[in-house]
């Protein structure tokens, strides 16, 4: 059986805004999340009276929101976050995709999981507290991340008699720190994550903040822009050559666009090979379309029959990444062995995979002060700094600030097989 | 259906397809042996939708794999060869009585056929020499699935390490895995219950009748409508009643329950699931209800 949908459903024209939260252990991010969860009706009832029940059984005096999405059982023993939880809920015009991340030091690698895809990182400090060096990290690494919005919310209000002046100097204390960021949308909101103020509803305990309540904000905050629509990036993941009767001679690329706008007619070149041809058609299933964008996946046809193989990228003829086997980039290491120099990694950038020899280590970045330590050699788990690689065949891409997909790479331990390390290309290498 | 928008934004179904086609093509291009899982319910029917859909023109690349529990509903084998059919892929079929009779899998009479099909399957994979198989586990499903990476490493007993997951960044999947080891690979993510019945609708493709309204001859178990099948014999005080009936996930007969429903259009089921008050595995798995950690447990263990 099968029926079409006729009305069209709104879910379908939906947008798509991607969070992630950050900050330290017990400042409430998983307990907002349940908030956001439950005032806006997105929890079922079988979930919620599981919650409730085990809150009683431990012998809490309130409803532990946390417990919704800390799903491992080691979570629930310790009380704690250890690995990224993924929460869905929408709105009437959005869909949020949320990364709940831990915020122990040693499960940074979790939180940096969760923060890569984000559209918004959401930051959560304890009133009482203020900023900590968590918070700080953690800033940090959206910011190199470059995750183009950011929310500070200043949680536990309730326990500061939702106090203005609290506000106003975890405000301005951030704000300093921040303008040694990247940080180009930046907005801090009162709230209590527990007795749900400014979250969904308007707070009636703090009347001195006449700014978005958390909900407004995430439903509000233009993304679409932060797309690259003008630079052609398409990396060929996969050759499709159907060999058969019916479509004897197709041959085509797919891919998932990076960047720009690719358009039958187009004049590309085809990298590292420099061979040039036009756009002779572009396929999505069985239908063909005029135009695709980021992040469309489709299958892209060429005119003239040129060498095209997964790894090689599609750009303008005036518009295209150099290739280069000389990568400068910010690492973030993130397994227990120090990353040195001369160390062999295997490395994945868009869908090209090759070695990578670690030919210096120029610093490390102190995430509290941002100071720039030179003396270190080494990058120990959760460090980040500044990384030079030289890698066995040329990486075509771009400047990370320029473009998140083209301009990142994971390294991989080549014995165990592990993901160790994420870098984000600098601009001028 | 997806052409060009003036303003150049995909809506999110679009991006959820964009990002499943993606996965797809990335473990056709890396992995040397990928298998896809199908269990004929609604989830592995969008996965084969999407598999079509990144391999087109080409067929899809890989084979298919269904465990036959030997409770299945006729409904969905009815659909599975449907659907193998019109792809023309081919269909592996690993059943648990075959796995019992081999003496792979050993029925003690006290561990469930949920728990004989973890077995099964892990057997099957190891003797056709899979190293991906795609699951059509979703994140919104349970807390434990919400909680593991789109490339999920398994171990040579084919077993899930909850806490030592690889980082997985940006769209970059690492598929690296050692002799004897496989990946688990879970393409539909970040979709919902309501996202998938929206892409069905849209789609317009075939899914098993039970998911519509239909009349069926059920009685309560755990709170839950069971149908009656000489594959679940009755227990004391059960009665059996003709009621309106529809399945939100097709698993076990003797472990799946209905709801009453009169839905029998796909904007009515989605009209029904969008003011739903339970998830779809709360209202109708016996199999996640035995303990907090239930799925956390099987997923350890080597389950879809
Ligand atoms: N009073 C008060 N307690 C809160 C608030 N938000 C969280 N908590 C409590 O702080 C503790 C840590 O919260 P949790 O959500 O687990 O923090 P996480 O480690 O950041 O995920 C729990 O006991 C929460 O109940 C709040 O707004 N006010
Ligand atoms: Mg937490």
């Amino acid at each position: 059986m099968s029926e079409t949908n006729e009305g069209a459903a709104n879910a379908t024209n939906m947008d798509l805004l991607r969070f992630a939260t950050a900050g330290s252990v017990d400042d409430g991010k998983s307990t907002l999340i349940g908030r956001l969860l439950l005032d806006s009706k997105s929890i079922f009832a079988d979930q919620l009276e599981a919650v409730e029940a085990t809150s009683v059984a431990k012998g809490y005096d309130y409803t532990d929101l946390a417990l919704l999405t800390d799903g491992l059982r080691s979570e629930r023993e310790q009380g704690i976050t250890i690995d990224v939880a993924y929460r869905y809920f929408a709105t009437p015009n959005r869909k949020f995709i949320i990364a709940d991340t831990p915020g122990h030091v040693q499960y940074t690698r979790n939180m940096v999981t969760g923060a890569s895809t984000a559209d918004l990182g959401l930051v959560l400090v304890d009133a009482r507290q203020g900023l900590t060096e968590q918070s700080r990290r953690h800033a940090v690494i959206l910011s190199l991340l470059r995750v183009p919005h950011l929310v500070l919310a200043v949680n536990k209000m309730d326990l500061v008699d939702y106090s203005q002046e609290v506000y106003e100097r975890i405000h301005a204390e951030f704000t300093t720190f921040a303008t040694k960021l990247n940080i180009p949308d930046l907005e801090v909101i009162p709230i209590s994550a527990l007795a749900g103020d400014n979250v969904v509803n308007r707070s009636e305990n703090m009347s001195w903040y006449s700014g978005p309540t958390l909900m407004h904000h995430l439903e509000h905050v233009h993304v679409a822009s932060d797309r690259d629509l003008v630079d052609v990036r398409f990396p060929v993941q996969y050759v499709v050559r159907p060999k058969s009767d019916e479509h004897h001679d197709y041959r085509g690329y797919g891919g998932q666009v990076a960047g720009g706008i690719l358009k039958p007619g187009d004049e590309v070149v085809v990298l590292p090979s420099g061979m040039t041809s036009t756009i002779e058609g572009i396929d999505l299933f069985d239908q063909e379309v005029t135009e695709a964008f980021p992040p469309m996946s489709v299958t892209v046809r060429l005119a003239d029959d040129v060498d095209v193989s997964r790894g090689d990228m599609i750009a303008r003829v005036k518009n295209a990444p150099t290739p280069s086997q000389d990568i400068d980039a910010m690492v973030c290491w993130m397994t227990t062995t120090p990353l040195k120099p001369r160390q062999k990694l295997a490395i994945k950038h868009t869908t090209r995979t090759a070695r990578a020899l670690v030919k210096d280590i120029q610093y490390r970045l102190d995430v509290n002060s941002l100071h720039r330590d030179q003396e270190t050699k080494e990058l120990g788990v959760n460090e980040i700094g500044r990384v030079q690689l030289r890698t066995t065949v040329p990486l075509l891409c771009d400047p990370y600030s320029q473009n998140r997909t083209t301009g990142s790479f994971i390294l991989i331990d080549e014995a165990t097989g592990i993901t160790v390390g994420a870098g984000m290309i600098n601009s001028g290498a | 259906m997806t052409t060009t928008h003036a303003d150049y934004r995909l809506s999110q179904l679009d991006q959820l397809e964009a990002e499943s086609i993606h996965i797809f093509r990335e473990v056709a291009a890396e992995f040397e042996k990928p298998v896809l899982m199908f269990s004929g319910g609604k989830d592995s029917i969008v996965m084969l939708r999407l598999a079509e859909k990144a391999f087109y023109p080409a067929k899809i690349p890989f084979p298919v794999l269904q465990i036959d529990t030997g409770l299945d509903f006729p409904e969905v084998l009815d659909t599975r060869d449907n659907w193998v059919g019109r792809l023309g892929v081919k269909l592996v079929v690993a059943s648990i009585d075959d796995a019992i009779a081999q003496g792979v899998v050993i029925d003690d009479g006290k561990t469930s056929r949920n728990r004989m099909q973890t077995a099964t399957l892990l057997n099957a994979i190891e003797e056709n020499g899979f190293t991906a198989a795609f699951g059509g586990g979703r994140r919104d499903e349970e807390k434990a699935r919400a909680k593991e990476r789109v490339y999920s490493h398994r171990d040579e007993f084919g077993q899930w390490d909850p806490k030592m997951q690889r980082p997985e960044l940006w769209s970059l999947y690492n598929g690296r895995i050692h002799a004897g080891e496989h990946m688990r690979i879970f393409p539909i993510s970040n979709w919902t219950e309501l996202d998938i019945w929206d892409y069905i609708g849209r789609e317009g493709i075939e899914i098993p009748d039970i998911y519509f309204s239909h009349q069926r001859r059920v009685f309560e178990r755990d709170g839950m409508l069971m149908s009656e099948t000489p594959l679940n014999p009755l227990r004391a005080g059960e009665t059996v009643e003709e009621r309106t009936v529809r399945f939100r996930t097709c698993g076990d007969i003797s472990l799946t329950g209905c709801v009453e429903s009169t839905a029998s259009t796909i904007p009515e089921i989605i009209a029904e699931i969008s003011i739903a008050k339970l998830t779809e595995r709360g209202a109708t798995r016996g199999d996640d209800r035995f303990s907090e950690a239930a799925m956390e447990d099987r997923k350890k263990e080597g389950y879809f």
